[in-house]
């Protein structure tokens, strides 16, 4: 792409489908969801209109005005007003409208057109409008507001056609960018433009005699003030249940094929390439292998999120929360931001950004690595398998499950009782902030997209397994191997490694919790992703169980170490900083190494002292 | 534009839609922040009310309400739906 490429920029109300314009033109994969603040980054990308114009395209985080008050919205006043550090000013504003929804992007119309840049208006989710039976007078509402307009569907293969050839007839053309007359809007300016608004409304468009009732319908089941807050406990409820049953199968294949894989290696291998050997067999089978077999649980819990995202149901959660939040001393826009962190807390914390409010967003912040990620999957469920026995109980509940339940509330507790006392002992005199957020109509989810989503964070997942824990992997199964045992040594030839040393070293700190040195030894490298412990544990016991170490590592788990150890490590991944990433990123959204410091500190001083009382309680009930 | 803090009686029917029932329906007669409960300052809590469309004549129904003191709400503005908490609710005076 050149200099000279023309540039476009994506402007609009939240949720209007920019995201998935932006998609459908550049044929990237940009997270697209059913709620409004999913964009929070300008995403740029390239594409070529059918006369062969290169184009570059911003997608921007939605707003409902250029006022810019949080650090999203920031970023769309500054792209569209030419203030952004290292953007031009763009040559075309697409003005994106939801056409079942036009008052409040209209407004936004009208305060755009004072920015003077050229600009078009692209009535999106006509699909929708049309089966509704709403009518737009085109023409009538391109002469009111003296813009050129296209229709489009985001999401319908070909539903753009119209919005390149418009495009191109419009850069064909050229435009007289006016002067900017933009200042922020003071209040009597706004409601003028919602009048004159509301007024091209009446005058170009036609509502249908019944309007849609299937999402108020759903709604006064969902929100219903008990029978809402039931529904969502059972869907969290039977999404944890999910990530066992439903996941099992799969996951015993994949670790019966690595087993046997091992087995492969073990037999085929000629004699005197024992190093080699142990290297595919203990570093990467026993390790990175015993990662990847968590894959099926991963799926399944990202499939449950994109299906209430794509659904429109989080925007309801948060509704329900609303309280509960409040009372914890949260920001009521906090809830989306926490409930990705369940898939990872890095996109959460990003997320954050819709939060006006610097304080709020700090608390969010802080407490977003305390929700349950998809790394904690894995070592969740490793050792939950290994100690937890699968039986049922109240006739239909799978304990594991129901464990797994508990380790999930446990890291919402948490994350409640430390916003309520940071905001208790830090920042008390700071009332709550106020909670409006808008309820988008359900959609029905879409299967390509959904199957879109899931498959980028399998990739993703897989990716991770062998690009950071494979390199950790390499990097333990060599501490765990040299130097060698000397000749004649007693014991596992793993006693006398750098890694043995290592976590011996590591051991008395780590002993009032219960750990061994095989827990420190993994704890270290697992900084850099939480799942690398469990791959870490996996090459550690199967290098020292020697050669007929088939056994899989919940089985050698589940004989080495005691009940208590069990439930302190658990315990300790609730809350332990163990995510590089994640540091790295509170560091660069809170613009400094304070509040990373900060995170780190508080995470690990609560790990341990939880893990502490976690392992002398056990041990004093006798659970070994 | 909006009346003196104490005057939250101007008319009979009027009354505020943070202390509006579900199932109310009506419409919006004018806004006045200065008396709520919410920890917004009046002027910036009438400018987000404003541009998530709650103006004069627009027609509002409360859908839901929350579990907690019946808070939030879900009101109809229009043809959009937005939630809100009772507090900042206070400030859109309806009839
Ligand atoms: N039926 C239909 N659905 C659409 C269309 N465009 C977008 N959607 C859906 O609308 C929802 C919102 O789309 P996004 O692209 O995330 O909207 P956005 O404007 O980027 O939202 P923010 O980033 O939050 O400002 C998603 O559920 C999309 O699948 C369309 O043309 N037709
Ligand atoms: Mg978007």
């Amino acid at each position: 792409m050149t200099t000279a490429s023309l540039r476009l920029a994506l402007v609009g109300a939240p949720n209007t489908g920019k995201t998935s314009l932006f998609n459908s033109l550049t044929g990237s994969r940009q997270k697209v969801a059913n709620y409004p603040g999913v964009t929070v980054e300008r995403k740029s990308g390239g594409f070529v209109t059918p006369e062969g114009r290169s184009v570059t395209v911003l997608d921007l985080p939605g707003t409902y005005s250029l006022r810019g008050r949080s650090p999203d919205e920031e970023i769309t006043r500054d792209i569209v007003l030419g203030r952004f550090d290292g953007e031009a000013v763009p040559d075309l504003v697409l003005c994106v409208a939801d056409a079942t929804n036009l008052r409040l992007t209209l407004r936004l119309v009208l305060e755009l057109k004072r920015v003077g840049r050229p600009m078009m208006l692209v009535l999106n989710m006509i699909d929708i409008a049309r089966r509704r039976g709403v009518t737009i007078d085109l023409e009538r509402m391109s002469q009111e507001l003296g813009l050129p307009i296209v229709t489009s569907v985001a999401v319908r293969k070909g539903g753009v056609d119209e919005l390149l050839k418009r495009t191109d007839e419009f850069l064909a053309r050229s435009h007289e960018a006016a002067a900017s007359q933009w200042t922020t809007p003071t209040i009597a300016d706004l409601k003028a433009a919602q009048r004159e608004a509301d007024r091209i409304i009446a005058a170009a468009v036609t509502l249908p005699t019944k309007p849609d009732t299937l999402t108020n319908r759903i709604d006064s089941v969902v929100l219903h003030p008990v029978g809402g807050l039931v529904i969502l406990a059972v869907i969290l409820f039977v999404m944890f249940q999910a990530v066992f049953t439903w996941a099992q199968p799969a996951m015993e294949l994949l670790s019966d094929g690595f087993s046997a894989l091992g087995q492969l290696i073990h037999d085929v291998m000629p004699e005197g390439w024992g190093l080699l050997q142990s290297f595919l067999q203990n570093g990467l089978i026993s390790g990175v292998g015993s990662v990847i077999v968590f894959l099926p649980q991963i799926i399944i819990i990202f499939l449950f999120i994109l299906l209430l995202e794509d659904f429109g149901y989080m925007a309801r959660a948060a509704f329900l929360m609303d309280r509960i939040m409040g009372g914890a001393g949260l920001h009521g826009r906090a809830f989306i931001p926490l409930l990705s962190s369940f898939a990872c807390a890095i996109p959460g914390i990003m997320a954050t950004r819709v939060i006006d409010n610097r304080r709020d967003r700090l608390t969010t912040i802080l407490i977003a690595p305390l929700m349950t990620c998809s790394a904690r999957i894995p070592v969740y469920t490793l050792i939950i398998s290994a100690f937890v026995p699968a039986t049922t109980v109240w006739g239909f509940v799978n304990l594991q499950g129901l464990v797994m339940f508990g380790l999930y509330a446990a890291g919402i507790t948490s994350a409640l009782t430390v916003s309520a006392i940071a905001k208790f002992f830090l920042w008390r005199d700071h009332a709550p902030a106020p909670f409006m957020l808008e309820l988008p109509d359900y959609k029905m989810p879409r299967l390509k997209s959904i199957a879109i989503g899931v498959f980028t964070r399998a990739k993703m997942f897989l990716y991770r397994a062998g690009t950071t824990i494979l390199s950790m992997m390499v990097l333990i199964w060599f501490l765990a191997s040299f130097p060698t045992a000397p000749a004649g040594a007693e014991g596992p030839a793993i006693n006398y490694s750098f890694a043995a040393m290592i976590g011996h070293a590591l051991e008395p700190l780590l002993r009032p919790i219960g750990f061994n040195w095989q827990i420190a030894v993994a704890l270290i490298p697992g900084m850099a992703a939480r799942e690398v412990a469990v791959a870490a544990l996996g090459t550690v016991y199967s290098i020292e169980g020697g050669k007929e170490a088939a056994d899989q590592i919940g089985q050698v788990l589940a004989q080495k170490w005691t009940l208590a150890t069990a439930l302190s490590l658990l315990v300790w991944y609730i809350f332990a900083p163990q995510c590089a990433s994640t540091l790295a990123v509170i560091r660069r959204e809170t613009g400094g190494a304070k509040w990373m410091v900060v995170t780190f500190i508080y995470m690990l001083a609560l790990a341990y002292v939880a893990s502490f009382l976690t392992f002398n309680l056990a041990q004093a009930l006798g659970l070994h | 534009m909006t009346g003196d803090p104490n005057s939250t009686q101007d008319n009979l029917q009027d009354i505020r839609l943070g202390h509006a029932d579900r199932g109310f329906v009506g419409k919006i007669i004018r806004l006045d922040a200065l008396v709520t409960g919410s920890s917004l300052s009046p002027q910036e809590l009438e400018q987000r009310l404003v541009e998530m469309g709650f103006v004069e004549g627009a027609r509002v129904e409360i859908l839901h309400e929350g579990t907690i003191r019946r808070d939030p709400i879900a009101v109809r503005v229009d043809n959009i739906t937005i939630a809100l908490r009772r507090s900042e609710a206070m400030a859109v005076i309806v009839e």
